[in-house]
Formats: C-alpha cells, sequence, structure tokens
C-alpha cells in the first residue's frame, strides 16, 4: 500500500516535471513579455522574498512586507469566522425551529458574493486592518455556521435517545454527542472557508488604500509594468493555497480517524 | 418492581394518520425476573419499551418503576437498543462508549475506568477496550452495549430486540451471555423479542402481545430445568410445547 | 431541548417550514427597520430596511442600474456556460483514462488552490478590462469546480457495469455514453452549482477591481467611494445579488432534485 502510494507521488512529480518543462519550452518558443519563463519567475520569487540573510530564514524585507501580513489576516480571518460559524451553527442547529426561521435569512446572507459587500465594510470601519478582518470574517462566516447547523441537525437519532436512556446532562450530550457528530459537515464547511478566505484576504489587498500583502504586491507589479513579480505572486499564492489545504487534510484526518474508518468500511 | 396500568399510547392523535400502537395493557414484572415479550412485528414491542424507559410519554395509563411513576427516564434503569450501530457512539472508543453512563454516577475518572472494564470482561471484551466500534463484529458491537448498561448496574435493564441484527451462532453465544450476567448481577430483564423460540429459551416467564393496538393475550411460567443450553433445552419436551404454545397465541392474534 | 421535544421531533411540514422561513425573513427586515429607526444603529450606515427594499425596487426602474446589472448576468452567464463547454468534456476524457487521471491529477491540485483573484490584474493586463475581463475570469474559476467534481463523478462509476457492457459488444464510447455519464451526471450538476456561486464571486470581484464600465460591482463600488457613501444603494445592489444567487441556487438544487429521479428510476428499470 505504502509502495504504490509513494509510486503514485513519484508519477505525479515527475508529470509535474514534465509539464514545466514544456512550459519553460512554450515560453522560449513564444518570447511573449505577458508570459515569462517559469524559471524567471522561480529567479523573481526568489530575488523578492527568499534571499534574505541566514537570521531571518532567508525571508527578505519584501518578504517580511508582503507575505507575513497577509497569512496573518487570513490566519486571523479564519480563525475568528470559523469560530463564530462553529458557535452560531451548533446554537442554530439543536432547534429545529430555529433551524427552520433562520434557514431563509442564512441562505440569502451566504448567497451574496463576500466581494460585493466590501463596500459596506469600507464604509464602516475605512481603509486598513480592522476593515480587513472585518470582511474575511463576515464572508467565511456563512459557509461554516450553515455546514455546522446541518450536521447538528442531522444527528442519529437513537444516539439522542442514548443519551437520554443514560440522562447525560445537557452539556455531555452537546460536547460528546451532537458536537462529535457535527464534525464531519463542520469540516466540509471549514474546507470551503478556508479557500475561501485565501480569496477574499487577496480581494481585500487588492483594493486601493491597501500599504503591504501579496495583493497590494500584485497590484504594485501591475502598476509597474513588472509581468515576472506577478507571476511569482501568483505562483506564490498557488504554493499557500496548496500548502494550507494540505495541512487542512492532515488535521480533518486526525480529527475525523472514525469517521473516514467507519466510512471506508461501509463503502 | 414494574408496574404498568392500562398503558394506552396514540401516536399522531387527531390527525388522518393516527395509529394506535399500545390499547389498554396490564402487566406487572417482579423483582429479578427476566421477562420476554413477544409479539407479531409492528404491535407496538418498542412503544411500550420506550414509555417504560420514560423516552417517551403515552397517551393513556401510567408505567411505575419500583413504585414510582416514570415522567423521564428512571434511575437505576439501562437500555439495549437493538441497532447497536447506531447506539454506540463511533467517535468514542469501546472503553468510553461503556465509561460514558457513569459519569452520572459521582465516580471519579480512575473508578469510571475500571467498571468499564469490568463490564468489558463480563461480556467477554477484556482485550477491547481501546478499539473503535466499527473495529469490531456485530455480536462483538452488541456485546459492548450490553457492557455499557452493565457498568451501570442498573436493577432494571431493557432490551429491544438486542440480537435481532446479528447471525444465528452469534444470537445464540449473546442469548447464553445474558443468562450468564442474569446470573452474577441482581437484576430485573425485560427482554422484547419477536422470536418465538428466543422468548421461552431467556426467559422465566413469556408475555404475548397482540397486533397493534397491543394489549396481553397470554402470560406464561417458563418452568424449564436449569442451567439452560443451548442443544438440550431446546428439545426438552416442556420446550416444545411452551413453543408451541406461544406460538399458537401470536400467530393467532397475527392473522385475525 | 427537553426529553419532551426530542422524542416527539416530528419533522415539520413543507408549508409550515416555508411560514417559518418567510416568518424568519420578515423579523430579519423588521430587526434592521428597529434597529435604523432607534437611531442605535446610524441610519446613515444602515438604513431601514424599507429603505433599502424600496430603492430596490425603484432601481429596476432606473435604465442605468439595469444596465449594470444586465452586463454582469452576461459575464456571469457566458463564463459559466463556456467554463461548462470546456469543463465537461476535459473532465470526461480525463477521468476515463486511469493514466491521464493520475497524470493530471497533480497538475490540477496545484492549479486549483491558486486564488482566482489573484489573476484579476494579470488577466487585466493581458487582454483589457472589458467584457472579455470578466469573462475569462469566471471561466477559470469556475472550471475547477466542474471539472474536478466531474472527474470524482468518473471515479465512482461501478466497474461491475462497464464491464458488463462491454461484455456485450459495446465500444468504450457507447460505455461512456450509456454508463459513465449518467452516473456521473450528479455529480456534474453538484460542481456546476457550485460553479455557478464561484462564478458570481469572481463577476463582482473583478468589476470591483478595474472599478470601471458597467455592471452591478461598478454600481457598489462608485456607490460606496462617494461622499458621503449611498449606503442605501450600496445595500439595494447587495440585496439584488444575493437574491440572484439565492434564486440560481434554489434553481439549480430542483433541476438536480429532477434529473436524480430519472436517473435512479432509470437505473431502477435497468437492474
Amino acid at each position: 500500500m505504502r509502495g504504490r502510494g509513494m509510486r503514485t507521488a513519484v508519477f505525479r512529480l515527475l508529470v509535474l516535471v514534465g509539464l514545466v518543462a514544456i512550459w519553460e519550452a512554450g515560453t522560449w518558443a513564444a518570447d511573449n513579455p505577458f508570459f515569462p519563463r517559469p524559471s524567471t519567475i522561480v529567479v523573481r520569487m526568489h530575488e523578492l522574498w527568499f534571499s534574505g540573510p541566514p537570521t531571518a530564514l532567508f525571508l527578505t524585507e519584501g518578504a517580511v512586507a508582503d507575505i507575513l501580513p497577509s497569512l496573518g489576516r487570513m490566519a486571523l480571518g479564519f480563525a475568528g469566522g470559523a469560530l463564530g460559524g462553529v458557535v452560531l451553527g451548533l446554537a442554530v442547529g439543536l432547534s429545529a425551529r430555529v433551524y427552520d426561521y433562520l434557514d431563509g435569512v442564512l441562505q440569502f446572507l451566504r448567497a451574496i458574493p463576500p466581494p460585493a459587500l466590501v463596500t459596506v465594510f469600507l464604509v464602516l470601519f475605512g481603509f486598513g486592518l480592522r476593515m480587513q478582518l472585518a470582511f474575511i470574517m463576515f464572508s467565511i462566516v456563512w459557509p461554516v455556521l450553515l455546514n455546522t447547523a446541518d450536521g447538528a441537525r442531522s444527528v442519529e437519532p437513537l444516539h439522542l435517545q442514548t443519551c437520554q436512556a443514560f440522562r447525560l446532562s445537557r452539556a455531555e450530550r452537546l460536547f460528546r454527542v451532537i458536537l462529535p457528530s457535527a464534525l464531519p459537515k463542520m469540516f466540509a464547511g471549514l474546507r470551503l472557508a478556508l479557500s475561501l478566505s485565501l480569496i477574499v484576504m487577496v480581494f481585500s489587498e487588492l483594493l486601493p488604500g491597501t500599504t503591504n500583502g501579496i495583493g497590494f504586491q500584485l497590484t504594485f507589479a501591475y502598476q509597474s509594468f513588472d509581468l515576472p513579480a506577478m507571476w511569482a505572486g501568483i505562483v506564490l499564492l498557488g504554493v499557500l493555497g496548496y500548502l494550507l489545504n494540505e495541512l487542512f487534510l492532515v488535521v480533518e484526518r486526525r480529527v475525523l480517524a472514525w469517521h473516514h474508518a467507519a466510512q471506508r468500511l461501509v463503502g | 418492581m414494574l408496574e404498568i396500568d392500562n398503558l394506552s399510547h396514540v401516536y399522531g392523535g387527531g390527525t388522518p394518520n393516527e395509529h394506535h400502537a399500545i390499547d389498554g395493557l396490564n402487566l406487572s414484572v417482579a423483582e429479578g425476573e427476566l421477562l420476554c415479550i413477544v409479539g407479531p412485528s409492528g404491535c407496538g414491542k418498542s412503544t411500550l419499551l420506550r414509555s417504560i424507559a420514560g423516552l417517551i410519554t403515552p397517551t393513556g395509563g401510567q408505567v411505575k418503576v419500583e413504585g414510582n411513576l416514570v415522567r423521564q427516564t428512571p434511575d437505576n434503569l439501562a437500555v439495549v437498543f437493538q441497532d447497536y450501530s447506531r447506539s454506540l457512539f463511533p467517535w468514542m472508543s469501546v472503553a468510553d462508549n461503556v465509561a460514558l453512563p457513569l459519569r452520572r454516577k459521582n465516580m471519579d475518572k480512575s473508578r469510571r475506568r475500571e467498571a468499564a472494564q469490568e463490564a468489558l470482561e463480563s461480556v467477554g471484551l477484556e482485550a477491547a477496550g481501546r478499539k473503535y466500534p466499527f473495529q469490531l463484529s456485530g455480536g462483538m458491537q452488541q456485546r459492548v452495549a450490553i457492557a455499557r448498561a452493565l457498568a451501570y448496574r442498573p436493577t432494571l435493564m431493557l432490551m429491544d430486540e438486542p440480537f435481532g441484527s446479528v447471525d444465528a451462532q452469534t444470537r445464540e453465544d449473546l442469548e447464553d451471555l445474558v443468562l450468564k450476567v442474569r446470573g452474577h448481577h441482581q437484576m430485573t430483564i425485560v427482554l422484547i423479542t419477536h422470536d418465538i423460540d428466543e422468548s421461552v429459551y431467556v426467559g422465566d416467564r413469556v408475555v404475548v402481545l397482540s397486533k397493534a393496538p397491543a394489549h396481553v393475550v397470554g402470560d406464561l411460567k417458563v418452568d424449564l430445568p436449569g442451567p439452560r443450553d443451548q442443544i438440550t433445552t431446546r428439545e426438552h419436551p416442556d420446550f416444545v410445547h411452551l413453543r408451541a404454545e406461544v406460538g399458537r397465541l401470536v400467530r393467532g392474534h397475527a392473522t385475525v | 431541548m427537553s426529553a419532551q421535544t426530542l422524542s416527539r421531533a416530528v419533522p415539520a411540514s413543507a408549508t409550515t417550514r416555508w411560514r417559518r422561513r418567510a416568518t424568519g425573513a420578515v423579523c430579519f427586515a423588521a430587526l434592521i427597520e428597529l434597529l435604523s429607526r432607534t437611531g442605535v444603529a446610524d441610519p446613515e450606515f444602515l438604513p431601514p430596511a424599507t429603505e433599502i427594499v424600496g430603492r430596490a425596487a425603484t432601481l429596476l426602474l432606473d435604465a442605468d442600474f439595469r444596465a449594470h446589472a444586465l452586463t454582469s448576468a452576461l459575464a456571469w452567464a457566458i463564463g459559466l456556460g463556456l467554463a461548462a463547454l470546456v469543463a465537461v468534456p476535459l473532465g470526461l476524457l480525463l477521468g476515463s483514462v486511469p493514466i491521464i487521471d493520475a497524470a493530471t491529477r497533480s497538475v490540477v491540485e496545484f492549479l486549483r488552490p491558486i486564488p482566482s483573484v489573484a489573476l484579476i490584474p494579470l488577466v487585466a493586463l493581458v487582454i483589457g478590462t472589458g467584457l472579455q475581463h470578466r469573462v475569462a475570469l469566471v471561466v477559470y474559476a469556475s472550471l475547477w469546480p466542474i471539472l474536478y467534481n466531474t472527474m470524482y463523478g468518473l471515479r465512482g462509476v461501478d466497474p461491475l457495469a462497464k464491464e458488463s457492457l462491454r461484455a456485450y459488444g459495446f465500444g468504450p464510447l457507447a460505455v461512456l455514453r450509456r454508463v459513465s455519464l449518467p452516473s456521473a451526471a450528479p455529480f456534474i450538476a453538484t460542481g456546476v452549482r457550485l460553479a455557478a456561486g464561484v462564478a458570481l464571486i469572481l463577476t463582482v470581484s473583478t468589476e470591483i477591481v478595474a472599478g470601471r464600465g458597467e455592471g452591478i460591482g461598478v454600481f457598489i463600488y462608485f456607490a460606496g467611494i462617494a461622499v458621503p457613501a449611498r449606503m442605501a444603494d450600496i445595500l439595494a445592489g447587495v440585496f439584488w445579488v444575493g437574491l440572484f444567487g439565492v434564486a440560481v441556487n434554489a434553481l439549480l438544487v430542483a433541476a438536480e432534485r429532477r434529473a436524480f429521479r430519472w436517473h435512479h428510476a432509470q437505473w431502477g428499470e435497468r437492474e
């Protein structure tokens, strides 16, 4: 099993290397300023962010100015939105009646594309960190909330009867039965929220009035017509997105080990 | 121990889907008795059990456990449901599943763990504590559910078709397990089944219910020479005779 | 949640649920109205609900606003349609050939996480900021959910069904059409529904970042940067975008339900 996993990983890596080689050859042949060679992009990424002194873990000042604020915004926004979504979702999902009453409003709030609301947050908070954080939190809270509520609502009835038959307290029922039951759906919502938070983080940095972050770096490259730097920003965001998703999957696999194992058995 | 007086239950009263599950049912169970309740499928057996356990409030009549009117689940009562795969919690280890109800008993953590381990030993699963339910076979999962009920040390144990979802061999093993643990623990057991043989084999007394709305149509004392054995008990003339009688009672009212 | 409600958790009827949803929406609007009218929330930041909805209604009579809204809807529809036209056949191709599936998986895994909004400046440089700018970004963003779900759906096809068809002498194309496509269809539908939401996000984002031309995002953006900001206009615009999103989602869910029923019924007949 493990040997096969290794083989696929190596195979995929080879395919990836092959495709990058084709990309390199294609851009070399086309010689179009809009499409710099991948090697140029990597060199630019190195210059921009990873050629710093060893004492700073090779991070340049540019990296400290671009990457860290972006990641910080995203982490804080994601944490706040996720926490709010989980708590509110559990509260809404505990009662079928409350869920029914709020369902329409929540579906509406989720359907609003977050960028449409950015001006509202601009008016309320002005440009800056507070606005960006509020915007990211507000954007991701709905998918988490709705998925958590859905999970909390679909607790196996026999589990609830078992709680009752063994006289478990409300707190025990909530934390030991309803919360774990809701976890698989909650994680589905959190995964959506993770990719959404990356999107809205970048979007909030593309707006005028931003002074740092990867999105700001993209705008800056756009204005100075620095195409390699622009591609460097895009590749960096792709890598970050990939890594964050992998990290999330590691956590999910740990937390939901029982669920996945049981699923496999059924399947 | 258990007194059921003129119990009735109607689902969806006043709607077109109104269903009378139980109608005027009277029953009393003595301390230490192992009572089997048999009846045709869909006759309201589970409704009866849920009324005794305080999981539903019957629309008429009353249930008393140890002299107290049942309004919610009485203390010292434990339930084993038919569907072990949905009554055990898949996110908890076997030991945690068994120990969870003990939190209501003012025991500290190590005491709870010990009690859970003891209960697992008594159902022959002393090595399974750290496993998760999905890693066990169906019969073993039902043993865990029984251990969970035993660990609680109830004075009244309710079992709702506890062997309905396992294969024949496992079923016999579990029947003997119930007879064995019953000898070790002082408790009253009410076991619901639709299997006529099982009711006679396991019970001290068999009560036969009519089809819905359920009421008692037969009440037989099972006086078989003990200890019971899957082969010899089942070929005993008294067993054969009782089985036939219970069968007639169930059939007679199932086909009307 | 008492013992009573637990054991009597009879699901409410559909009419009751709709009534509750409507009541909830009315209460939500009333709350906004109250907060604004009593001055708990500054009416300049949160206009009363009646004013927002009234503004939303009058905007419909405004030719400029209609042009903004139509432009956005057009970019959204063209982009989503093109994405589906590309992603479904591509997904069927990639998903049916195991070796290509394995090879492209890594590419998909690396391209998918790139937040599509990061491409807004680049695409603006390459093809300019007209309708084509929005359509290109919408296509890119909507491609992934559809492609991923199509490939995922093909992976779940019962090999036995494929083999039995092949045993009767059907060629690979017939197998694709008769077994793979129908069994992957529900997944493709889910992909399209997810993509519809993503497409809306990209339409509005691109319009706001571009900050010129026509589009509901442009309308909202200008209402926001005006001094003082025209909050009722912003929220009326948001109201219409949200309503559009809810309507599209509801429509697609309903369509999926119908299609599923047909799907299952046909499957049942064949077995």
